[in-house]
Order: C-alpha cells, then structure tokens, then sequence
C-alpha cells in the first residue's frame, strides 16, 4: 500500500477528521475515521453492562465485586456480621454509573443472596432463571413496539460470574444443575472463590477437575467454543479456557507491602495480593469481564442468548404477544394463529391485523 | 478420677502430669499408712494393660479437611487408598459411614481409635435426609451395647459408641448454616459435639474472632448443647487451671490440618505451603490446632464418662421405657395407629359376619334338601 499512509495515534482522543491530513494524498479514502466516529458516538451514550453474582453465601461474591470496579459497589459484610438469612432466593440489584478517562459504564449488579443456604435447595435456580428471561422479555416487548425508543435500555444480564466453593474435590451436585441450565440461557464465568484456602498443586488439581466435570455433562462456559469467530479469537480464548474456572481472592483493604500500596488480605502467615498473579488469578478475571471481553459478552448476549429466547418465544405462541402495537410476525402461510377468533384463512392475515389495529384504537 | 497419661513430646504442650508418679512408692511402715493410696497406680496399671477406645465421628460437608486433620491429629494415614469421587458418581450417593480403626501405641499406652466418617453429607441438592443415616448408626450403637450389657457374657463388651463427634463448620459462611443448626439439634441429645472451624487459614484475626462470637451466639439462640469442657477443680494447679480457661475461651476450635512437612524458619514443620507465606499446623498463633488436640487428649476420659453417664443412660431409659416394642415409624402417632386399629377390627368383624353367613348356608343347604320345595310361598 501506500508507504506515506499513517494511523493516528491511539491515544488521540480527538476526531482527527480527514481534513487536517494530507488527503490530498493518493489513495488515501478516509475510511478508518469511521472507527473515531464510533469512538465518540460510544463515549458520548456511555456504555451498560449488567453483571449478575451466584453463589452461596461467605463466598466473597460482594468482595469480588467491589474490587473488580475498585469502587464500593456493595457494602462487602463480613463474616460473623448478623445477617440475616432469607428464607428464600431474592435477588436485588444495584445500578451505578462509574467513569474513568471519560469513558461511562451504567453498571447494573444483581446478587443472589440465599442461594445455595437453604437444607432443601431444590429448583433455588428457579428464580435466577426468572430474573434473567424476565430480561429478556422486557427487551423483546420494546423490540417489537411499531415506535421503538432509539436506544432501547439494556437490563438483559451480560454475564453471570458463578462462585464455586473451594473444597479441593469436585463440582457439588447443586453446581452441576445449575451451570447446566444457566449456561443455555446466559454466559457463565466459573470462579473458584476463597482460593486462598488451596495451595498451588491444589488449585491446580481442582481446576483440571472442574474442567473434567465441565466437559462430562458438556456445560459451555464463557467464552463458548462454538462462538469463536476466527483463528486469533480461538487462540486468544483457547488461552482463557485453559485457566478457567480462575482461583480467586477479593479484598477491599488496602497494605503497604514493600512500600508499595496493595489490596490484599493481611495474616500472621503474610500478605495475599489480590493483583498479583504468583498468589491468585484475579487479574485474568478483571481482564476478561472488563479489559478484553466486555463487549464480546454483550454481542454473545444480544447476537446468542437473546436470539434463542427469542425463537423460543415465537414457536411458543406462532406470534409474539400483543402489546401496544402488536404486528403479527407469524409468516403468511402459518396454520391457524392461537386466539379465540376463527381464522379468516391465510389470505386474509392482512386484513386481520387491520381489524385488530381497529380494535385497539 | 484415673487421668490418662500421655506424655507429651512436643513442649508447647502443657498436660497435667498425675501428682503421683508410680516410681515414688511410700513407704509402708511408716506409722498411720494403711496403702491404698496406691490404688490408682494399680488402676493405672491396670487400664494400660487393658488399652484404651474410643470413637470418633467426624461429620461436614466434604471439602473441609476432615480427613487431612484426623491423619494430622493422630499422625497416622487413616485413608490410605482414598479415591475421591467424580461429580457425576456425587450426584447418585447417599450418606454412608465409614468406620476406619487403627491402633495406636505410645510409651506403652494402647489406644484403640475408630474413627467414623460420613461421606456425603451435604452433598445432595435435598439435603432434608442427610442425617437419618447417621443418627441411624448412632443409636445402632448405644442399641448394641445395651444388648451386650443385658447379655450373659459380659466380660468382652466392644464399646463402639460414638464417644465424640467433630462437626466441621465451613469457615466461608457468616455462621451456622440451616443444616448445621438442624444436624446440631438433631444429634446434641445422643452425642457429645465439638463444633470446629475447618480450613482456618482463609480467615484473618479479626474474621476468625468475628466468626467464632456469631456461632456461639447462634449454638446460643437455638439451645443447642454442644460439649462443655468441665471447670478445672480447684486443687488442680493455677497451670492447669489457666490452660483450662484457654480451651473453653477458645471453643469453637479453629483449626488447619497438614501432614506435609515444609522448611520454614529453619526448622521442618507441619504447615501448609503458600506464596504467601507457610502456614504452621503447630503454631497456637496461626490456628488452634493444639488447643483441640490437647482438650480431645486431656478430655478423653470425661468425653467417654459423659457419653456413658449422660447420653447411654438417656438412650437406654427411652429404650427401656418403650418395652422393647419396635417401633417402626417415629412419626407415627397415636391417633393413627388408634385408627388403624379401628380398622383391623372392622376387618375381623366382617370377616367373622362373612365366616356366620357361609356357615348359615351350610346349615340351611344340609337341612334344605328338602327344604328346596319349601321355598314355594
């Protein structure tokens, strides 16, 4: 190509619009601008990202959180602190816009105390479920409004970070069924939680067998084989597979260790740093949710999960539901849609939507 | 009271040593001796001819280190062979027991140990059936030497009874679990509990102190009774004295367990290997191993005295008072098996009208020969 051809630099924030180069240069189109335009468009609306935290309760899902954003997200609750234990699974989420470098990120995180607690914890994956087709459906229903709203508010859960206890075995049971059914419907990280209770060789035996119990019952854990869109995604994911789940550790307190200030966990036996990789796997984790898969956990989301229930949701009904401006989606030579009318035949589906549109006006 | 002497080799250790050692003998001319101060020399002697047992239950979720602390405890390798399962081979078990025995000599002193564990408990999704099993094996036990103790011959009683169980507490919860107040509750009226905080390294000071506070506020809420070590007496030396006061300060014991042995200062210890840092077994600063295995070693005899005096006797006054009957259904009531009798009775009535009207038939059919014409009206 052109020898004199110079990308502007990555850290200009600026728009470098075509004008202030040479474009008078030959062969030169302007076409990469495109990416500062987008650059901008994106600062300027801000970036959403929900995150959803399972496991039971004194796994340090609220630690985790706090350090992973270094903002006091939840207040983290101590063990041996008097909390009360719901009797049933709740779930409540937490909305908090951070910002750094200009950049805005609606982070939304929704915790699932209880879960796990219970003596009989059946089907407590039930309303984690709930939560997230409920999502689903509300993005769905301002999809197929006639007047959609330019941006459509993304509750939809991006990624669901599971906290497995650190027994050193295997996966429990209740491990199982839960990842198998939340991984069709979500992207689920596993993390090993407290690793700090696991020597190295421990860790190391415990991950290899999560993976063994992973590949059994074939529960696909972000990032999902089957999505990877080219050779480089493949390596760069193969990488990540070969680690997950990550041995991780949270702290919100702070250590001076060597004169430099830590977050970590201080004992008799020394300090734990939380970003150190000879002591856990904390940074592999921050990198993946937010350095370098952000963006692809939304794009499996919208382009995969959503997709899916999507389809679910059409076979279910041969239509979508009616809401304010319901348009029949079914295809024209589709049987006899579900309602008390008797079709009028298939030629007449026009005409039926027109006397529907009557009736709601 | 014969107390148990187990020399210590570790001198961090602070065991009472028996005031009476059996090389001072008095001697017995002296004026106003009549000797038998020198009987618990001869019990002594005695009970370590006999050898000493006991039985240990460890119960806990799987994944906390039960198996590491016994072979810890008692320096031995209690599992040898141990294979832990696949997830997918979790999903289909239930409890099981498992009694593993082992001897164990030192300075001439035989302790016969079993110690029963309880693989998958917790494990289930459904974990409402977890302890019938093990309650189960406990009152089989209290059953049998009842049997053995009403027999003729009972010069050879095997004592099985569960003389102490651990339950292993997870350090990652804010406290006690459901399961554990249910399990606690369920078994506290048969056995002797000492609640332990498993795999103690993951929690710093302040955490531990915290922790240990709620799970005894929460023992405290639901009356559950846990083992409490007996007052030391008060011609016990101020050592004793205070070491006692050390062990019930610290209940429940936080402990690690390890039998690898790591360089560390200079010196091999037991610890647990980090890159952080080590973690010694033995070091009364980094958890409180020692304190549990000096209270499970200087209390051995009161644990054995209290299951035989309080639990044994309570189980065996129930079983006596329910007249050896078999009762098959603990939940069945009264008014069910008063209903179910009604309904016998019904049965036997109808079948005895039944067995009547046969027999009014038989009657009628023999005298009815002729009686077929006198069925004209």
């Amino acid at each position: 190509m052109d020898p004199l051809r110079q990308s502007p630099s990555p850290s200009s924030s600026r728009a470098s619009s075509p004008r202030t180069f040479s474009c008078e240069r030959l062969g030169y189109v302007g076409i990469e601008a495109v990416l500062d335009q987008l650059k901008i468009k994106a600062m300027k609306m801000g970036f959403e990202f929900n995150i959803m935290v399972v496991g039971q309760s004194g796994l340090g899902k609220s630690t985790m959180v706090n350090t992973l954003f270094k903002s006091k997200i939840w207040k983290s609750t101590m063990p041996g602190l008097r909390v009360p234990m719901p009797q049933t699974l709740q779930l409540h989420s937490v909305t908090h816009v951070i910002e750094e470098n200009g950049v805005k990120l609606k982070l939304t995180v929704t915790d699932t105390p209880g879960f796990g607690d219970q003596i009989n914890n059946d089907k407590c994956w039930d309303p984690v479920l709930g939560y997230i087709n409920e999502q689903y459906e509300r993005y769905l229903q301002e999809e197929i409004l006639i007047t959609r709203q330019r941006h459509i508010p993304d509750t939809r859960v991006h990624c669901c970070v599971y906290f497995v206890p650190p027994t050193g075995h295997c996966l429990r049971p209740l491990d199982l069924e839960f990842l198998q059914r939340l991984c069709r419907a979500v992207n689920v990280v596993p993390v090993i939680a407290r690793a700090d209770s696991l020597t190295i060789e421990e860790r190391e035996a415990f991950r290899h067998r999560i993976q063994d119990d992973l590949k059994t019952h074939s529960i696909e854990v972000y990032p999902q084989k089957s999505f990877d869109e080219d050779i480089n995604d493949k390596i760069l994911n193969s990488k990540i597979r070969e680690r997950i789940p990550f041995a991780v550790v949270g702290a919100d307190r702070e250590h001076m260790v060597n004169g430099r200030c830590v977050l970590g966990r201080k004992t008799k036996w020394g300090i734990i740093e939380v970003e150190n990789m000879a002591h856990c796997e904390f940074p592999l984790l921050r990198d993946l949710l937010i350095r370098s898969h952000l963006q692809d956990l939304k794009d499996i989301t919208h382009n995969v999960h959503y997709e899916n229930y999507r389809i679910i949701r059409l076979k279910e009904s041969h239509a979508l539901p009616r809401g304010p401006g319901w348009v029949n989606l079914a295809p024209t030579q589709s049987p006899t849609p579900t309602g008390t009318r008797a079709s009028p035949g298939p030629g007449k589906v026009c005409r039926w939507a027109e006397d529907d549109s009557d009736e709601d006006f | 009271m014969v107390r148990l002497l187990i020399d210590e080799t570790s001198s961090t250790s602070l065991v009472k040593m028996s005031k009476q050692q059996p090389a001072q003998f008095i001697n017995p001319e002296t004026p106003g001796y009549v000797g038998f101060a020198n009987l618990p020399n001869q019990v002594h002697r005695k009970s370590v001819k006999k050898g000493f047992e006991f039985t240990l239950m460890v119960v806990g979720e799987s994944g906390l280190g039960k198996s590491t602390l016994i072979n810890s405890l008692f320096l031995t390798d209690l599992y040898p062979e141990r294979v832990i399962p696949g997830a997918a081979e979790k999903i289909e078990r239930t409890v099981q027991i498992e009694a593993s025995t082992v001897e164990i000599e030192e300075r001439g002193v035989k302790l016969r140990l079993t110690v029963v564990d309880t693989p998958g408990y917790g494990d289930a999704i459904n974990c409402r059936d977890c302890f019938k099993t093990i309650i189960c094996y406990i009152d089989e036990q209290f059953e049998r030497y009842l049997h053995d103790e009403s027999g003729l011959n009972r010069r050879h009683i095997v004592d099985n009874r569960v003389h102490c169980c651990f339950y292993f507490i997870s350090p990652f919860g804010h406290g006690l679990k459901p399961l554990d107040v249910a399990f606690m509750k369920a078994i506290h009226n048969k056995v002797n509990i000492v609640p332990v905080i498993a795999k103690a390294d993951t929690l710093t000071l302040k955490e531990r102190e915290r922790l240990k506070k709620r799970i005894l506020d929460e023992i405290e809420e639901h009356s559950i009774k846990i083992y409490h070590l007996p007052d030391a007496e008060s011609d016990e030396d101020e050592d004793f004295k205070e070491q006692t006061r050390l062990l019930k300060a610290s209940i429940p014991f936080s402990v690690v367990g390890s039998n690898q042995l790591i360089e560390a200062k200079g010196k091999k210890v037991r610890g647990r290997l980090y890159p952080w840092g080590v973690v010694e077994v033995e070091n009364p600063e980094h958890n409180d191993f020692l304190k549990l295995r000096t209270m499970l070693i200087t209390h051995m005899q009161d644990l054995q005295e209290v299951t035989q005096d309080l639990h044994y006797e309570n189980f065996r006054s129930e079983r006596l008072k329910r007249g050896g009957r078999k009762v098959e259904n603990e939940d069945m009531n009264k008014d069910q098996i008063l209903l179910e009798k009604e309904a016998e009775l019904r049965r036997m009535q109808e079948m005895i009208a039944r067995m009547q009207a046969q027999m009014q038939l038989q009657l009628q059919g023999g005298d009815g020969d002729g009686g077929v014409h006198g069925h004209h009206v």
